[in-house]
């Protein structure tokens, strides 16, 4: 019983996770109508950084600090010096530029902190363990890390629901134009769109980065991950983000426990299945 | 009722909390020439939708010469022999007009889905789209891209590709919206010429055009059928007259 | 709609007779590596199917060389058959049931959508391979002997002759080439051209959009099975990076570089990546790097790739009179 419990706790927690990344991605796509492949490259140099700061300066949350403002920084000059001259082109070049940004992303993550893969450790007081049954536990920081991630999303929820810029995130997604009438300088909301969501995912990639490893490559798996995520919730919708994000995390620790020799599968089955139910994703718009 | 070629029955369709059509049944009858009138918002264009198959309705039904076609997609409407044309210009862009009329002219043709013999060696395709061309005075644009003709010859254009895939029922969105007199006045004449031999259902705000061509009249108000009868009757309609007649006219 | 320009054509004509040649001439490493970039040709082109003509922007189109590759190293290292005649169509066969079933899912949807759902599709099959012992795992499978092409005791094409395995590849892409275009010639591939200039009007004149649709989405995926087929015979072995993403990504950037909507755009397009690629590899471990930033200038700066260049510079000389007088 407690087994079980303990692999719904990580796929919560995973969900969580997947949601920081794909509420970005679905944001992007759902407001500025691009399609950034690259989102898990955000993902990726979070959480090298994170790791690399965190050896530099002994303090996770130090580093944390320190890289947030960097991962921004480096969404704000993508935008600016690239993303910005596809809006009105079709998606196909978007794909083909974000991809070359992944390339270029983790060529230069190898050249900066080469091939290894590399632990963080946990702070000291988040490293210990909760006591589940005689014989499980269940370490705190992975507990942590949901705590953390129900923060960050409340706070985009009340960013977006309460705020002016959400309002005007809101209006942006289905009526541009109005919102430009208004007087609202449409390209510096999306220059803070994407640099949101690429905050968003290196974030995850932060806090993730001392219960998982740091690898290189590591930005192309939950990229993919996050498209079923989006996929599953229905594309622009941050609810459907974080229902997609809770199936597709627990769907895939399960389907490792349960089905090793099919693990990667399972997650796909599952989108393909809401795919045949629904289309155009649980809280999609209807065509 | 026994010759409408198109009947609806309650069809109702709701767009989240607004229903944009309620409740309408309708007998289009054979070879006629069926308008529909009403201001802005009265649910002209989704009735169209709903019947052309473009739309799926909420309730409701529609018959096609006694068979059941509810909730039909498009493609299969158009193959029955129901024809559309839209409000707002739907052409392919970067085609010539006469490969705008070539696809229409293929669509319903035996053959739409040779993978083999080149597209441009069906005669009969060919000379359909030459034939629907000359039908709407555009023989001599046949070679013009359609992003490049004006407002008028794209509004043309439009009704041209309907007539090359040779519908026997024509859904007709607001054919005049946009034309010069003298267009207009030509496409009157086509639509006149052809409702000799087809069945006409046409949405139209030049009330003059509406009452020189029509044989019946549908008023829509706020998605439901206010009226249904003879222009003759229309005019001297009370409701119509006070509901939406009395300010256009004026 | 392929209606070439008799300069086109003439190119064209030379191109596919400088690549008959040039074994004749060639260095054994460039007979080997030409024989590589014209499969990837091959691949390419099937996706400018898809994306240049049908509108679709498949980001999984890899799946389908990939299990190509396995089907040629099942039947020769699994079933122990290694007639080739039977693995040819045998692979064709299986890319285009995938391509069949991931298209049926994936088709009803557009754009975005579209993409996404490719991509992670073809990643469950990538995945599907990567995680079976049975198929060898993450490294995947060496091909023990090539594909026998022989009829009667008597052999047609020794393909572990580098050769005869040059003009194999060279015979498939001409074939190829001429099947796809004489299918955009027909009423069909006009069909797909309009529905992705317009597709809401090409199912209101009657056209079954789907079926076009899912039909290009099988031919393609057959044919990127063809090119599997062959570069599983030529590299002897089979691994699941050929199902990943960054393969379907590296065809993707070929059709674009090389032009899009045009055929033989992907084949100029893996002639000129494959081979820069070569050499950038010569300059720098970090030769990805380059590549990425090259990508990236190319989707900005160059939306119809090469085979767009003449009309670019065209255009472009056309207005600098212009601008000259004002």
């Amino acid at each position: 019983m407690s087994y079980f419990l303990i692999q719904t706790l990580n796929g919560v927690q995973y969900g969580f996770l997947l949601f920081l990344v794909a509420s970005g991605l679905t944001l992007i796509f759902g407001i500025m109508g691009v399609i950034n492949l690259a989102h898990g490259a955000f993902y990726m140099v979070g959480a090298y950084l994170a790791w690399w700061l965190a050896e530099k300066t002994g303090s996770l949350f130090l580093a944390v600090l320190m890289a947030l403002p960097v991962t921004v920084l480096l969404g704000l000059v993508i935008e600016r010096f690239g993303i910005r001259y596809l809006y009105k082109r079709d998606h196909l070049y978007q794909v083909l530029f974000t991809y070359g940004l992944i390339l270029v992303l983790n060529e230069a993550q190898r050249v900066l902190f080469g091939n290894d893969v590399h632990g963080v450790p946990a702070p000291a007081w988040l490293a210990g363990t909760i006591r589940l049954s005689e014989a499980q536990t269940y370490p705190v920081y992975r507990l942590f890390i949901s705590v953390t991630c129900v923060g960050v999303a409340a706070a985009l929820y009340l960013l977006i629901q309460r705020t002016r810029l959400g309002m005007v995130i809101r209006a942006g997604a289905t009526h541009r134009d109005m919102v430009a009438a208004l007087g609202f300088d449409i390209a510096r909301l999306f220059m803070i769109v994407f640099g949101l969501g690429a905050a968003l995912a290196a974030f995850a990639g932060m806090i993730a980065a001392p219960a998982n490893t740091v690898y290189p490559g590591m930005g192309d798996q939950i990229l993919i991950l996050s498209f079923v995520v989006v996929v599953i919730g229905g594309i622009g919708s941050i609810k459907g983000a974080f229902a997609g994000a809770m199936l597709v995390g627990v769907a895939d620790t399960f389907g490792r426990v349960l089905l090793p020799q099919g693990a990667g599968v399972t997650v796909y089955a599952v989108m393909a299945l809401v795919l045949l139910w629904r289309p155009q994703g649980l809280f999609g718009r209807t065509a | 009722m026994a010759d409408a070629m198109l009947e609806t029955i309650g069809l109702s369709r709701r767009f989240g909390g607004l229903a944009a059509v309620q409740d309408v049944s309708l007998a289009i009858e054979r070879g006629v020439v069926h308008a529909i009138v009403g201001p802005n918002g009265a649910g002209k264009t989704t009735l169209i939708n709903l019947l052309s198959g473009d739309l799926k309705p909420s309730a409701g039904m529609v018959r096609y010469k006694g068979r059941d076609i509810t909730a039909w997609p498009a493609h299969k409407v158009a193959h029955l022999g129901i024809g559309r044309s839209y409000q707002k210009t739907n052409i392919f862009r970067d085609h010539s007009a006469f490969e705008n009329c070539r696809l229409a002219a293929q669509a319903r043709l035996p053959g739409a889905f040779d993978m083999l013999r080149p597209a441009r060696s069906r005669a009969d395709v060919l000379s359909r789209a030459r034939q629907a061309l000359e039908q709407c005075g555009l023989a001599d644009r046949a070679q013009r891209r359609a992003v490049d003709m004006s407002y008028g010859e794209q509004r043309q254009l439009e009704l041209a590709m309907l007539l090359a895939s040779e519908p026997e029922l024509l859904l007709l969105d607001e054919p005049l919206a946009g034309m010069g007199p003298e267009e207009s006045a030509r496409v009157i004449d086509l639509l006149k010429r052809l409702a000799a031999t087809h069945t006409l259902v046409m949405i139209e705000h030049d009330m003059d055009a509406v009452f020189a061509v029509a044989e019946r009249i549908t008023v829509m108000v706020n998605g439901s059928v206010l009226a249904s009868d003879t222009p003759a009757a229309i005019r001297a309609n009370k409701a119509v007259q006070e509901a939406y007649l009395g300010e256009a006219v004026s | 709609m392929p209606s070439y320009s008799r300069v086109t054509l003439v190119l064209l004509a030379l191109g596919f007779a400088a690549l008959a040649l040039f074994p004749l001439v060639g260095e054994t490493f460039y007979i080997r590596f030409f024989t590589k970039i014209m499969i990837y040709a091959l691949f390419a082109m099937s996706l400018d199917l898809l994306v240049g003509y049908a509108g679709l922007v498949s980001l999984g189109h890899a799946a389908f060389f990939g299990v190509a590759t396995y089907t040629v190293a099942g039947f020769i290292d699994k079933l122990g058959i290694a007639d080739g005649f039977l693995i040819l169509p045998a692979a064709l066969a299986v890319a285009a049931i995938c391509a069949a079933v991931i298209g049926w899912i994936s088709i009803r949807t557009t754009g975005v959508y579209f993409i996404m759902i490719t991509l992670a599709l073809a990643q469950m099959l990538y995945y599907f391979f990567n995680d079976q012992l049975y198929w060898g795992g993450t490294d995947g499978m060496n091909i023990s002997a090539k594909p026998l092409l022989a009829l009667g005791g008597f052999t047609l094409v020794d393909l572990s002759n580098r050769v005869q395995f040059y003009y194999t590849a060279l015979a498939c892409l001409v074939t190829a080439f001429v099947m796809l275009s004489v299918l955009l010639r027909s009423p069909f591939g006009h069909a797909l051209v309009g529905i992705r200039a317009n597709e809401g009007r090409m199912r209101s004149l009657g056209y079954d959009v789907q079926r076009y649709k899912l039909v290009a989405f099988v031919v393609a995926g057959a044919l990127a099975g063809l090119a599997g087929f062959l570069e599983s015979s030529r590299a002897t072995f089979a691994t699941p990076a050929y199902l990943g993403w960054h393969e379907s990504g590296h065809a993707l950037m070929i059709v674009i570089l090389g032009g899009m909507g045009t055929l033989y755009g992907p084949i100029l397009g893996a002639f000129v990546l494959l081979l820069m690629e070569d050499y950038f590899a010569t300059l720098t471990e970090r030769w990805l790097l380059i590549e990425g930033l090259f990508v990236m200038a190319v989707a900005l700066l160059m939306p119809e790739g090469l085979a767009g260049l003449p009309r670019r510079i065209a255009a472009l000389r056309r207005r600098a009179p212009e601008n000259g007088d004002g």
